[in-house]
C-alpha cells in the first residue's frame, strides 16, 4: 500500500469513528489542516521528481476531494442526529387543551330578523321602524280599531299614563302602527318590512308579555291577494329552506284588513317531530289581508287609487318552528346555556346568495 | 262556539260527511278547533247486567259483582255505593282506556278477589260530573249493546273559533247558512209561527230613555204565558245542552239557552208571578243593586241598561237576569223577553261588572235586531210544546232601528282585490244565499247586507264575502314584480349599525340576550329616579312595572341569575331600546354588555384573571369601531359615568359636549342588591349618538395609503409621576413634543411599590418616531427624546426614572 492510499484509509477510518461534530472537526484538522496528513502529502510534492509530481498530485487531489465529500456527508448525518436529539428533548404534551377562546353568540331573535330581512329585502322591501311606546291613535284608531273594541281594553294592552294633552299612551300591541307612520310620512309605492318588539298582557306557556313581530306592508296601485300569496309563499320557502312548501289561505278577520286571511304552511309529524314541507297537516304561521280602505283614508292615502296588503307574523314562533325551540318563555330568560345552545355565530350573517343558515 | 252535527242538520239538509263539513267550515273562516265524537270514546263500553253483588270478604267498601256482559259472565270488584244485584250499568272490558282517568284496565286482583273490567261512573266516561256512583241505566236497557246508542251520546260535538265580526255564526242557523252558500246543502225553512194569542198580556213593555240614550235598547218584544207546567226538559233538549257543556235547569230556562245557541237569539224568562206592574227598559240609577242569576249582587251605574218593574231592577239588559224574578219548577205564569241591546253599552257594562255570559258575548258582537219578534215566536212554539199552557198577544216597545246600508259593488273589484275573477252569476248566488239583497245588472251592483250582518260596511266586505265563500284556494300565487334588477339594501347605513355592534360584540365572546323592555320599579329606583310617565298603568306584576330607562339593570339581573345557576363566568350583551320618555324620540338604541367573574378562565397555562374595567373598555371600543369610528377618538372622561358604576373605576366616552357611552366596574352597592359577590363590569353605548363614518357621508373611497420608505424608530421612556396623573396626560404630552414625527405613543408598563416612592407611580411609554423625507441622525433623535422628556415633565410634573 502506498503512502497516499494509507493516508486515505486512515483518514476515512478516523472519519468513520468521529461520533460528534467536535470529533469530526478534529479529524478534518488532522487531515486537511496545516499539519494535516493530506496537507503533508501535498507538501511533499515539491520534493518529488518532476515526472512523478503530476501523477502523485492528481492522486492526492482525488483523495482530498473524496475526503471532503465524505466529511460533508458525515457532518450532515451528525447534524441530523443532533437535531433529532434536540427535538426529542423538546417534546410537549399536545393533548393538553389550547388556550380557551370565549365564544360569543347571536340571539335567535336577531338571527331570525336578519334572515327575514334578507328574504324580503330581495323582494324589494325596505326596513322601517317606529317607537315601542305608542299613542292610541297609531296603535288602534288609525288601524280601524274603534275605542270600544275589546283589544283596547286593559286585559290586552299595557297602558302608560297619558300625555299632558290627554293622549292615551300604551305599549304597541303589534308592529302595525309603523304601517300608519309610514303611510302618513311617505307617498306610495311603499314596500316595508318592520321587525320589532310588541307587548301584550299575556303570560302562559305560549305567551310572554313582550314578543317580536314582523310586519310587512305593500301599497301601490295594483297589488292584490295573489301577490300577497306569492310573496308569502316565496318567503316561506326561502325561510324554511325547503324546495316545495304548500301554502293555504283561510278567511279570517282583522279590523285593519279586508279581505283578511290566516296563512297555513304544509307540515307533517314524523315520530313526534315536526317537518315543514308538503305533508298531511297544516300549521298556522301568520295573519294578513288587503289593507282596509278605512286605514288608507286614516293615513291620508287615496283609497280609490291605491291599495295593497299587509301581513304580520310572530318572530319567535317562526324561529321556534325552524330551529326546533320548544318553549317561548326561554327566549327571554337570558340563560347562558340556552343562549349558547340556540344562538348563532357572530360571523353567520344570513344572506340569500351565501345561504340563510348553516 | 260549540254545537253538534245533529243540531247542525236540524237546519242544514246535506249529504256531506262530517269531514267535508268541517273542512268547508274552516275554509269559510269558521275555523274548526276540535271535533269530539263521544261515540268514539265510548266504543268499548257496553250495557251490562249485574247478576249479583256480594260484600267483599276483606274490604268494607268493595263489592264483588258477577256481571253479564251479554257475551260472558265476569267477576268485577266495584267500589261504588250504588252497585247492587239486578241493576244495569256501563261495563268496560279489560284492555279499555278509561277516558276520564286515562287508565288502562288490566286483569287484576283487588284484596285477593279477581276483577276483570270495570263498572263506570259518568265522570269516568266524561259524560258528566257525577262520581258518587256508577251509571244506573233503566231496567229495560238491553244487555250488550253499545252505551253510546243507549245514552244518545252518538252526536259529534264540533267546536269552532268565531272571529269577532261573525256574531251571526254564534247561532247554529248562521253556520248552516254559510255552509249553504258554500254549496254544502240546503237551508231548511224555519217553522211557521202558528201560535195565536189566547189573551191579552197583563204586562206591557215600556222604554224610558232620553233621546241620546235611546239606542241602548231600541226595541223589545215579549209575551205572557199562563197555565205552564215547568220541570225537567225532554231528553233531546237536555242532550243538546249537555253536549255543548251547558247544565239543563228546567224546561223554561233550557228553552232560552237553546235559542241562544240555535238562532243566536238570547231570551229571558221572568216568573210573572214575581213581577209587579209593567216592565221598563231604562238606564240604571247610580247605586241601584240587583242580585243576578249567578247569586251575586251587583251595584249598577247610570250607564247600564236594566229591565225594571215597580219593585226595582229585575235584570241587567243583555247580560244576566235577576235571581228574584227567575223561573223555578213552580212557575206557572211566565213573561218572555226578547230585546236588542246596544253592543258597545253591553260590552262596557259586562266589563265593569265582570260578568261573562252567553248573552253578553252575543249582544256585544251584535245580534240581528229583527229577531225580537221572530225569537218570541220560535220560543213560544217550543214552550207550549214542552210546558203546555197558553200564550198572550205579543207586546212590543220601540222600533227596530233603521238600516239603510246599501253598498256599491263593482265586479271589477273582485279580481282587483282577490287576484282572480268569480263568475258574476256565482257571485250573485253567493251573496243571495248569505241573505244579501242584490240589485242592478252589468258591472256595478247595489248590495244591501242582511240585518244579521252588522259587520258588512263597504265594498271590500262584499268582495270578501264572495271570495271567502267561493274559496280562498282559488287565489293564485303571483310573484311580486321586481323593483330593481339587482337588489338594493333593505336597511340604510343608519339602520345597519345596531347589527354591526351586535356582531362585533358577539365576536368578542359576548353572548347576546334579549331582556324585557320593562323592569321592576323598585330596582329601577336604585339606578335613577323613575319618571312617572314610564310606570305601567296595568303591569303584569311588580317585577315588570316600569319601562327601563337603561338596559344595565336587566343585564345585571340576568348575570345574577346565571351566577345563581352555577354559570359563574358571565359575558352577556343586548342591543335594544331604552326609554327616557313617552315621545318617539325618547327611545334610544343601546348596545350594553356585562361581564362577571373571570375574564380568562382557569387553565393549565395560567393567566386566569378576574374581569376589570378594561375588559368593558375593550368591549365598548370594539362596538365603537364596528360603527365605523376610531375608538381612540372619544375622550375618556373619568368623572362622567352614572351612579351605577364604581366612581373611581369607570369612564365615559365623550365627543365634545356629547357623551356617547360609558363603561367600568359596576358599583358595589348595586352588586350587593343583586347578590353578586364577584367582580362585575359593564358598558353602555348609545348607538344613535355615535357619528356616522365619513364614508357614509361622502362616498366609499378611502384616503390614499401613504407608505413611508424610512424605518420607524422606537424609544422607551419610564416616567415617575404623581398617582393622580393620568396615562392619557402623559401620552398626550409625549405626542405633542414633536407632532410631525411621532406617529404612535403606547403605554407598556405601569408600576408602583418597592423602588418607587409612595404617592408616585412609574409609567413607561414606547414612542414611535417616523422619519419623513430623510433619515434622522442620532443627534436629531436625541433632541426629540429630550423634547419628549421636557414636555411630559412640564405637563405632568414627571421625572425620568433613573
Amino acid at each position: 500500500m502506498d503512502q497516499v492510499e494509507q493516508t486515505r484509509s486512515e483518514a476515512l477510518k478516523a472519519l468513520g469513528e468521529a461520533s460528534s461534530l467536535e470529533a469530526l472537526e478534529n479529524v478534518r484538522v488532522a487531515t486537511l489542516g496545516k499539519k494535516g496528513s493530506l496537507t503533508g502529502l501535498l507538501k511533499q510534492l515539491g520534493t518529488l521528481p518532476v515526472e512523478e509530481r503530476k501523477t502523485f498530485g492528481a492522486k492526492v487531489n482525488v483523495v482530498k476531494a473524496e475526503f471532503e465529500q465524505a466529511i460533508e456527508a458525515r457532518k450532515a448525518s451528525l447534524q441530523g442526529a443532533a437535531l433529532d436529539k434536540k427535538l426529542a428533548e423538546e417534546r410537549i404534551d399536545v393533548t393538553l387543551p389550547a388556550r380557551p377562546q370565549p365564544q360569543g353568540s347571536i340571539h335567535p331573535i336577531s338571527q331570525t330578523i336578519d334572515e327575514i330581512v334578507a328574504i324580503f329585502g330581495d323582494m324589494g322591501f325596505v326596513w322601517a321602524d317606529g317607537p315601542d311606546i305608542e299613542d292610541d291613535w297609531h296603535n288602534f284608531t288609525a288601524l280601524n280599531i274603534p275605542p270600544e273594541h275589546p283589544a283596547r281594553q286593559m286585559h290586552d294592552t299595557f297602558y302608560l299614563p297619558p300625555r299632558a294633552d290627554g293622549t292615551p299612551m300604551l305599549l304597541r300591541t303589534h308592529t302595525s302602527p309603523v304601517q300608519v307612520r309610514t303611510m302618513v310620512g311617505q307617498k306610495p309605492p311603499i314596500r316595508i318590512i318592520v321587525p320589532g318588539r310588541t307587548f301584550r298582557m299575556d303570560s302562559d306557556i305560549t305567551h310572554t308579555p313582550m314578543f317580536h313581530q314582523v310586519e310587512g306592508l305593500v301599497i301601490d296601485e295594483a297589488s292584490h291577494m295573489g301577490h300577497l300569496k306569492g310573496c308569502l309563499q316565496e318567503f316561506a320557502k326561502a325561510y324554511f329552506e325547503v324546495s316545495e312548501l304548500p301554502i293555504r289561505f283561510r278567511p279570517s278577520y282583522f279590523p285593519f284588513t279586508e279581505p283578511s286571511a290566516e296563512v297555513d304552511i304544509g307540515c307533517s309529524w314524523q315520530n313526534g317531530e315536526l317537518r315543514i314541507g308538503a305533508g298531511e297537516s297544516w300549521l298556522e304561521i301568520l295573519g294578513c289581508g288587503m289593507v282596509h280602505p278605512k286605514v288608507l283614508e286614516y293615513c291620508g292615502v287615496d283609497s280609490t287609487r291605491y291599495q295593497g296588503f299587509a301581513f304580520g307574523m310572530g318572530i319567535e314562533r317562526i324561529a321556534m318552528l325552524k330551529y326546533g325551540i320548544p318553549d317561548l318563555r326561554t327566549f327571554f330568560e337570558s340563560d347562558l346555556r340556552w343562549l349558547r345552545h340556540y344562538g348563532f355565530g357572530a360571523l353567520d350573517v344570513p344572506s340569500l346568495t351565501g345561504g340563510l343558515s348553516r | 262556539m260549540k254545537f253538534t252535527l245533529g243540531w247542525l242538520k236540524q237546519h242544514l239538509d246535506t249529504d256531506a260527511d262530517l269531514e267535508r263539513i268541517a273542512s268547508t267550515m274552516t275554509m269559510l273562516g269558521l275555523e274548526v278547533e276540535s271535533i269530539v265524537d263521544p261515540a268514539k270514546n265510548l266504543q268499548p263500553f257496553t250495557v251490562a247486567h249485574v247478576i249479583s253483588a256480594e260484600q267483599h270478604p276483606d274490604a268494607d267498601r268493595l263489592r264483588v259483582c258477577k256481571v253479564d256482559t251479554g257475551k260472558e259472565i265476569l267477576q268485577v270488584v266495584c267500589g261504588a255505593p250504588n252497585a247492587r244485584a239486578g241493576m244495569k250499568g256501563v261495563f268496560a272490558p279489560v284492555g279499555t282506556t278509561i277516558p276520564g282517568t286515562g287508565l288502562l284496565l288490566k286483569p287484576s286482583k283487588i284484596r285477593g278477589q279477581e276483577s276483570n273490567g270495570m263498572l263506570c261512573s259518568a265522570r269516568e266516561l266524561q259524560l258528566g260530573e257525577d262520581h258518587d256512583g256508577i251509571i244506573d241505566l233503566p231496567a229495560d236497557t238491553p244487555v250488550g249493546v253499545p252505551v253510546a246508542d243507549v245514552l244518545g251520546a252518538n252526536d259529534p260535538v264540533i267546536e269552532i273559533k268565531i272571529t269577532p265580526n261573525r256574531g251571526d255564526c254564534l247561532g247554529v242557523r248562521g253556520i248552516a247558512r254559510d255552509l249553504t252558500a258554500a254549496g254544502l246543502g240546503v237551508l231548511k225553512p224555519e217553522p211557521k209561527a202558528e201560535s195565536t194569542a189566547a189573551f191579552k198580556s197583563p204586562i206591557a213593555w215600556r222604554r224610558s230613555f232620553s233621546a241620546e240614550t235611546s239606542d241602548a235598547c231600541p226595541v223589545v218584544a215579549g209575551r205572557y204565558f199562563r197555565g205552564l207546567r215547568n220541570g225537567p226538559s225532554p231528553e233531546w233538549l237536555q242532550n243538546r245542552l249537555k253536549a255543548i257543556g251547558l247544565r239543563p235547569i228546567s224546561a223554561l230556562v233550557d228553552v232560552t239557552n237553546f235559542f241562544t245557541f240555535d238562532l243566536n237569539r238570547p231570551l229571558h224568562v221572568f216568573d210573572a208571578g214575581k213581577i209587579k206592574g209593567d216592565l221598563t227598559m231604562r238606564l240604571a240609577r247610580s247605586g241601584e243593586t240587583v242580585m243576578a242569576l249567578d247569586g251575586r249582587t251587583y251595584e249598577l251605574d247610570g250607564e247600564m241598561t236594566v229591565i225594571a218593574d215597580e219593585q226595582g231592577v229585575q235584570a241587567i239588559g243583555g247580560i244576566m237576569g235577576g235571581e228574584i224574578s227567575g223561573c223555578s219548577d213552580q212557575t206557572t205564569e211566565m213573561f218572555l223577553e226578547a230585546a236588542y241591546f246596544d253592543p258597545i253599552r253591553t260590552a262596557t257594562t259586562g266589563r265593569k261588572l265582570g260578568i261573562q255570559s252567553d248573552a253578553r258575548y252575543r249582544f256585544e258582537r251584535g245580534i240581528d235586531p229583527h229577531s225580537c219578534i221572530s225569537g218570541v215566536e220560535a220560543a213560544t212554539r217550543l214552550i207550549l210544546e214542552l210546558c203546555g199552557g197558553e200564550a198572550s198577544d205579543i207586546v212590543q216597545a220601540g222600533d227596530v232601528p233603521a238600516d239603510d246600508r246599501v253598498y256599491q259593488l263593482r265586479l271589477s273589484r273582485i279580481p282587483g282585490l282577490a287576484g282572480f275573477d268569480v263568475d258574476s252569476g256565482e257571485s250573485k248566488r253567493i251573496l243571495q244565499a248569505l241573505g244579501f239583497d242584490v240589485s242592478g245588472d252589468g258591472s256595478t251592483w247595489q248590495v244591501a247586507p242582511p240585518s244579521w250582518r252588522p259587520d258588512i260596511i263597504g265594498e271590500a266586505d262584499l268582495v270578501e264575502e264572495v271570495v271567502r265563500v267561493h274559496g280562498y284556494d282559488s287565489i293564485p300565487s303571483v310573484p311580486m314584480p321586481r323593483i330593481a334588477a339587482v337588489t338594493t339594501p333593505a336597511r340604510t347605513i343608519q339602520q345597519r349599525r345596531p347589527g354591526h355592534a351586535r356582531r362585533a360584540l358577539a365576536a368578542r365572546g359576548l353572548v347576546e340576550a334579549v331582556t324585557w323592555s320593562f323592569m321592576a320599579g323598585k330596582d329601577a329606583a336604585l339606578f335613577a329616579p323613575v319618571d312617572d310617565a314610564m310606570r305601567l298603568a296595568n303591569p303584569m306584576s311588580a317585577d315588570l312595572d316600569v319601562m327601563r330607562a337603561t338596559i344595565a339593570p336587566n343585564l345585571i339581573d340576568a348575570a345574577a341569575r346565571n351566577i345563581a345557576r352555577g354559570m359563574r363566568d358571565v359575558a352577556l350583551f343586548e342591543v335594544g331600546p331604552q326609554y327616557a320618555g313617552n315621545r318617539p324620540e325618547d327611545q334610544a338604541t343601546v348596545a350594553a354588555g356585562i361581564r362577571s367573574g373571570l375574564a380568562q378562565p382557569r387553565q393549565w397555562t395560567g393567566g386566569h384573571r378576574p374581569v376589570d374595567a378594561f375588559d368593558a373598555k375593550a368591549d365598548i371600543q370594539a362596538a365603537v369601531q364596528a360603527l365605523g369610528m376610531d375608538p381612540e377618538q372619544p375622550q375618556i372622561d373619568a368623572k362622567a359615568a352614572p351612579g351605577w358604576y364604581h366612581p373611581g373605576r369607570s369612564g365615559a366616552l365623550r365627543l365634545g359636549p356629547q357623551i356617547i357611552g360609558w363603561f367600568g366596574e359596576i358599583h358595589p352597592a348595586i352588586l350587593a342588591h343583586y347578590r353578586i359577590e364577584q367582580p362585575t363590569v359593564g358598558f353602555e353605548l348609545f348607538i344613535d349618538r355615535v357619528p356616522m363614518p365619513k364614508q357614509a357621508r361622502s362616498g366609499k373611497a378611502r384616503p390614499p395609503l401613504k407608505l413611508l420608505p424610512l424605518q420607524p424608530i422606537e424609544r422607551d421612556f419610564a416616567f415617575l409621576v404623581a398617582d393622580d396623573v393620568t396615562a392619557d396626560a402623559v401620552v398626550k404630552a409625549a405626542r405633542a413634543a414633536e407632532r410631525s414625527l411621532i406617529s404612535r405613543v403606547a403605554v407598556f408598563d405601569l408600576y408602583a411599590g418597592k423602588g418607587v416612592e409612595p404617592g408616585r407611580k412609574s409609567l413607561a411609554i414606547s414612542v414611535t418616531i417616523q422619519p419623513v423625507g430623510k433619515t434622522l441622525t442620532e443627534a436629531e433623535i436625541e433632541a426629540i427624546a429630550g423634547k419628549i422628556v421636557a414636555n411630559v415633565a412640564k405637563a405632568t410634573g414627571a421625572s425620568l426614572r433613573g
